[in-house]
């Protein structure tokens, strides 16, 4: 790039010559790649230095190497663009190290401990080897099922009220309050659940319908939310067409609205599900821990999954390995369900989406 | 089946905002009717009206009369659901429902409504639609696609055939061409030559060699600057207003764009 | 002449769908006025008693605020900790998704980004304490070797790892993703003739992106740390797996005395807890309850939510 703008040259061979502005060739910067890494090699097998450390110098001297020549041959600017670039990379690779070392590490720890009797037996009666799962999952499918089921009425209306009807006061409280509750720290909505269930049971209840009304008040707004935005992106014409055609305005919204945007807020519900189905404070608070099978939500503490990998690390039993391998493999049943759940709804959004106008 | 129309001193508001200001225009049954006009001057605000589409949006009413066939269409106990069922509306931009299939289109107004029909029933009101919409030959092995597979041209006629198929006595059009090639154009403007045998309509175009072909009376609107309300300026047999107008502002909007 | 305000002075006859609809939904958004003033009422009925107990019925303190002080430092500390790792690791992941990732990619990434935020806490704490946290020992050796004049790497190191800069650390990984994603709509939605005109003037693309992105992107950049930051305050149960907690105020970030946090602390307790120690604890859930408000508040605040109808038409 031309350090002087071109226009303040004078003669016409002059200002082709500057189009061409020296840069450095495409491979200078994979070679420089290509010397790190042989560099880094080097420093590792032969002197002896620890991954982390090579990689980390290695990365260092890429860069400063890189802006260093960069500067040389094509000046200033375009030297702080190159590092510019070199340091966003990075970034995005430094946030991507975490996901793959952490899921690695869920498969490689988990993998070991899942087994036909990990999944089909509780925690009764077990102090070391064995024991499984079973509770916890029955617990998180009742628990989840039941905050879904309140969650997603509530929220569904709340969405078609706030697009289709509200205007005025109330629906401004009601935008201010679900931004409000998108905020609720997850702990505090399991102490609501506490301080509301403790005024009918008594002091020390432990519920897993208390657990689904905590989930609730962390599910309902990302319900209300994803309804609202999928509602606001149906075009008006088609409400319009539907009202042309003497239809009420509810079976409008029932039968035009609704179905034009139900693939969205599907995708949206399913990634509300996977967000609370691995909570594990309220679920501490208000659920409890237990060893045994509990299917009755109304009746004492209910294991979940997230507090089942919680409770095997705190108290691993003895010896404690074993109890350690349970809450990998509990971790990595809930990984595989959340990440279902995800994909699921990426699935939904892509396959069923209307096809709208070409 | 057809209904006249009578308006008188029709004041149409959005909010405070008084966008179209003492139309009176009577339209006769089993007539066309076009409104042409400079772009902004109310013809979509006042069409909207006809058939109570324009409440629909919040803070929008209206003062004066409109008279349907003597009836009065703004009376507190008249149920604008129940008026648009009798006044059909066609848009500017094609709009077919687009979770629905062709045939489910043509019977949404039925549909939408729960109204039960027999699977013989249904099919003879999408063919005879489609047929009255000069869709049917081209959609007739595709009736189960979905709408929104059609080109803009057929979208369109989609549209009109959804409006006919419930049977409305009046049919509003909006710029029903506007978005549309010469030859889907053409197919409309024969469509509306032989629907005007049977129902009131009205039509609102910028094109004026398209209001001089399908209409018998021309209303011209205008307004006296930004800001201000639109008027209806005059209206008239269609030969009359494009040859000799009585208004000089009528003039001069037709020979503007015809010269 | 007669007039009809269809608005206001006069109801249309309406069906009775048309009755019945409306005011079930709009029930249903009263629902949730009614939620949040439960939670609100209930939170405080039950946390009221903490403030008048007796001294000897508070663990370790002789007062409500001395017990929640050291708590809500090590919450503020915690949180800054993730928001000094993750507010320019996702400013940098951002503009890379946005503005140098080839564009067929660009969506993919994303998601990769966004499954970060799927990852159950619960797991991000197993994580932390059984593989980041030994892993990060040496580094505190040498930090309490070489640096241990500045404050917060006085020593000695803990030899566990289970320091409140892990937690701030692991923190700050799993408000990324929200960091990221708010960031990147906003960068997104440069105008398009601001980006072309920088680089019409010459500009390289780093030159472009400090003309014009940041700039109208600023806004966007303090509110989604904001939210990060309303996130990373409320996070339980990771903390509560990773920190060794011996409730102190102390700006050393990598011995093993550590302050504790509001919800960690909440966690840890309340399993046990009976009486007025109940009673305690929901009133520090309530103080955090008021801390995030607070936070998100101001996040809003500063973008200002768009609340128009954005329906086509
Ligand atoms: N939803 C609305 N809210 C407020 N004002 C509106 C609304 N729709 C239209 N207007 C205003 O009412 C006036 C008439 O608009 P209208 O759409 O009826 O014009 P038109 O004659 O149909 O124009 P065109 O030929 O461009 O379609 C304009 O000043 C317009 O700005
Ligand atoms: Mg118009």
């Amino acid at each position: 790039m031309a350090t002087q703008p071109p226009t303040s040259e004078p003669t016409t061979p002059k200002f082709t010559a500057r189009l061409h502005s020296p840069q450095l060739p495409r491979w200078v910067p994979w070679a420089l790649v290509a010397g790190a890494v042989a560099v880094g090699l080097a420093l590792h097998l032969m002197v002896g230095w620890g991954w982390a450390l090579t990689i980390v110098a290695c990365w260092l001297g890429y860069v400063v190497v890189l802006v260093a020549v960069s500067g040389r041959v094509e000046g200033r600017r375009k030297a702080k663009d190159r590092l510019a670039t070199s340091l966003v990379t990075t970034a995005f690779v430094l946030a991507l190290l975490p996901l793959g070392s952490l899921l690695w590490q869920v498969v490689s720890n988990g993998l070991p401990a899942i087994n036909s009797s990990f999944l089909n037996s509780s925690m009764r009666n077990v102090v070391g080897e064995g024991g499984g799962i079973f509770h916890a999952l029955w617990g998180t499918l009742i628990v989840t099922s039941l905050a879904a089921l309140m969650s997603i009425p509530i929220g569904l209306a709340t969405g078609i009220y706030l697009v289709e009807y509200g205007n005025g006061r109330m629906a401004r409280w009601i935008t201010f309050l679900v931004d409000v509750m998108t905020g609720i720290p997850s702990i505090v909505a399991g102490l609501f659940a506490y301080a509301l269930f403790v005024i009918f049971f008594g002091e020390g209840v432990r519920m897993g319908f208390g657990g689904a009304v905590a989930l609730s008040v962390l599910m309902i707004p990302l319900v209300v939310r994803s309804t609202e935005e999928m509602l606001k992106l149906v075009p008006n014409e088609l409400r319009e067409a539907s009202y042309a055609l003497g239809v009420p305005k509810w079976r409008t919204i029932v039968k035009v609205v609704l179905p034009t945007a139900i693939a969205g807020i599907i995708t949206g519900i399913t990634i509300a599900i996977a967000r609370v189905i691995g909570e594990t404070a309220p679920l501490l608070i208000i659920c409890g821990a237990t060893d045994s099978v509990n299917f009755n939500p109304f009746d004492g503490r209910m294991m979940t999954l997230p507090v089942y990998i919680y409770s095997q690390y705190k108290n691993p039993g003895f010896p404690p390995e074993f109890g350690i391998e349970r809450a990998w493999g509990a971790a990595l049943v809930l990984t595989v369900i959340v990440m279902a759940l995800n994909l699921v709804a990426r699935l939904i959004s892509y396959y069923f989406s209307p096809k709208t106008k070409a | 089946m057809a209904k006249s129309i009578d308006v008188s001193d029709l004041d149409i508001y959005y909010g405070d905002f008084l966008a179209v200001e003492g139309v009176t225009i009577p339209i006769a049954a089993r007539s066309v009717t076009a409104f042409i006009g400079p772009s902004g001057c109310g013809k979509s605000t006042f069409l909207r009206s006809l058939n109570r589409m324009h409440e629909v949006i919040p803070g929008a009413r209206v003062e004066g009369k409109i008279l349907i066939d003597g009836a009065d269409l703004y009376d507190p106990d008249v149920d604008p659901v129940e008026v648009r069922r009798q006044i059909g509306m066609v848009f500017q931009r094609p709009n077919p429902f687009p979770t629905m299939s062709i045939a489910e289109n043509v019977l949404a107004g039925m549909r939408l409504n729960s109204r039960k029909l027999k699977k013989t029933e249904a099919s003879e009101i999408v063919e005879s639609s489609l047929r009255r919409a000069n869709l049917w030959n081209e959609v007739k092995d595709r009736l189960t696609k979905p709408g929104s597979s059609l080109s803009g041209g057929q979208q369109q006629r989609l549209c009109i055939a959804r409006a006919i198929a419930v049977q409305p006595q009046v049919l509003l059009m909006d710029e029903p061409c506007s978005a549309l090639d010469p030859i889907s154009t053409t197919a409309i403007e024969d469509l509306i030559h032989e629907l005007r045998e049977d129902y009131t309509i009205v039509i609102v175009t910028h094109n004026m060699q398209q209001a001089a072909r399908v209409s018998e009376t021309t209303a011209f609107f205008n307004l006296a600057g930004v800001g201000r309300p639109g008027h209806l300026i005059e209206y008239g047999p269609t030969t009359k207003i494009f040859t000799t107008p009585e208004n000089p502002a009528t003039e001069a909007y037709i020979s503007g764009r015809f010269g | 002449m007669t007039s009809h305000a269809v608005e206001g002075t006069h109801r249309p006859p309406r069906s009775v769908g048309d009755r019945v609809f409306p005011a079930l939904v709009t029930a249903a958004g009263a629902v949730i006025l009614v939620t949040l003033a439960g939670v609100a009422l209930f939170l405080t009925y039950e946390g009221l008693p903490a403030l008048t107990a007796k001294a000897a019925d508070i663990p370790g303190a002789d007062s409500f605020a001395a017990y929640v002080w050291p708590l809500l430092y090590g919450t503020l500390l915690a949180s800054v900790l993730a928001l000094l790792f993750a507010v320019p690791v996702s400013i940098g992941v951002a503009l890379f998704i946005s503005h140098f990732a080839p564009r067929r990619l660009a969506s993919s990434l994303g998601y990769l980004v966004d499954l970060l935020a799927a990852v159950p806490s619960i797991i991000y704490g197993l994580w932390g304490i059984f593989f980041l946290a030994p892993r990060l020992v040496p580094l505190y050796d040498w930090l309490a070797g070489h640096l241990s004049w500045i404050p917060f790497f006085a020593g000695p190191a803990s030899v566990t790892g289970r320091t409140i800069l892990t937690a701030g650390f692991v923190l700050g990984v799993m408000v990324l993703p929200i960091m990221t994603s708010i960031c990147r709509e906003i960068f997104l939605q440069t105008p398009r003739l601001h980006e072309e005109a920088a680089l019409a003037l010459g500009a390289t693309r780093w030159e472009m992106i400090r003309m014009t992105v940041f700039p109208y992107g600023r806004s966007g950049i303090v509110s989604g740390a904001m939210l990060a930051l309303g996130r990373a305050l409320g996070e339980t149960i990771a903390v509560a797996t990773i920190l060794s907690v011996s409730n102190v105020v102390s700006l050393n970030l990598i011995s093993s005395t550590n302050p504790g946090t509001i919800a960690a602390n909440i966690a840890l307790k309340f399993p046990e807890a009976s009486g007025i120690e109940v009673n305690i604890l929901i009133a520090t859930g309530l103080v955090l309850f008021i801390v995030t408000f607070l936070v998100n508040f101001l996040a809003r605040a500063i973008v200002g939510r768009r609340a128009e109808f954005s329906g086509a038409n």
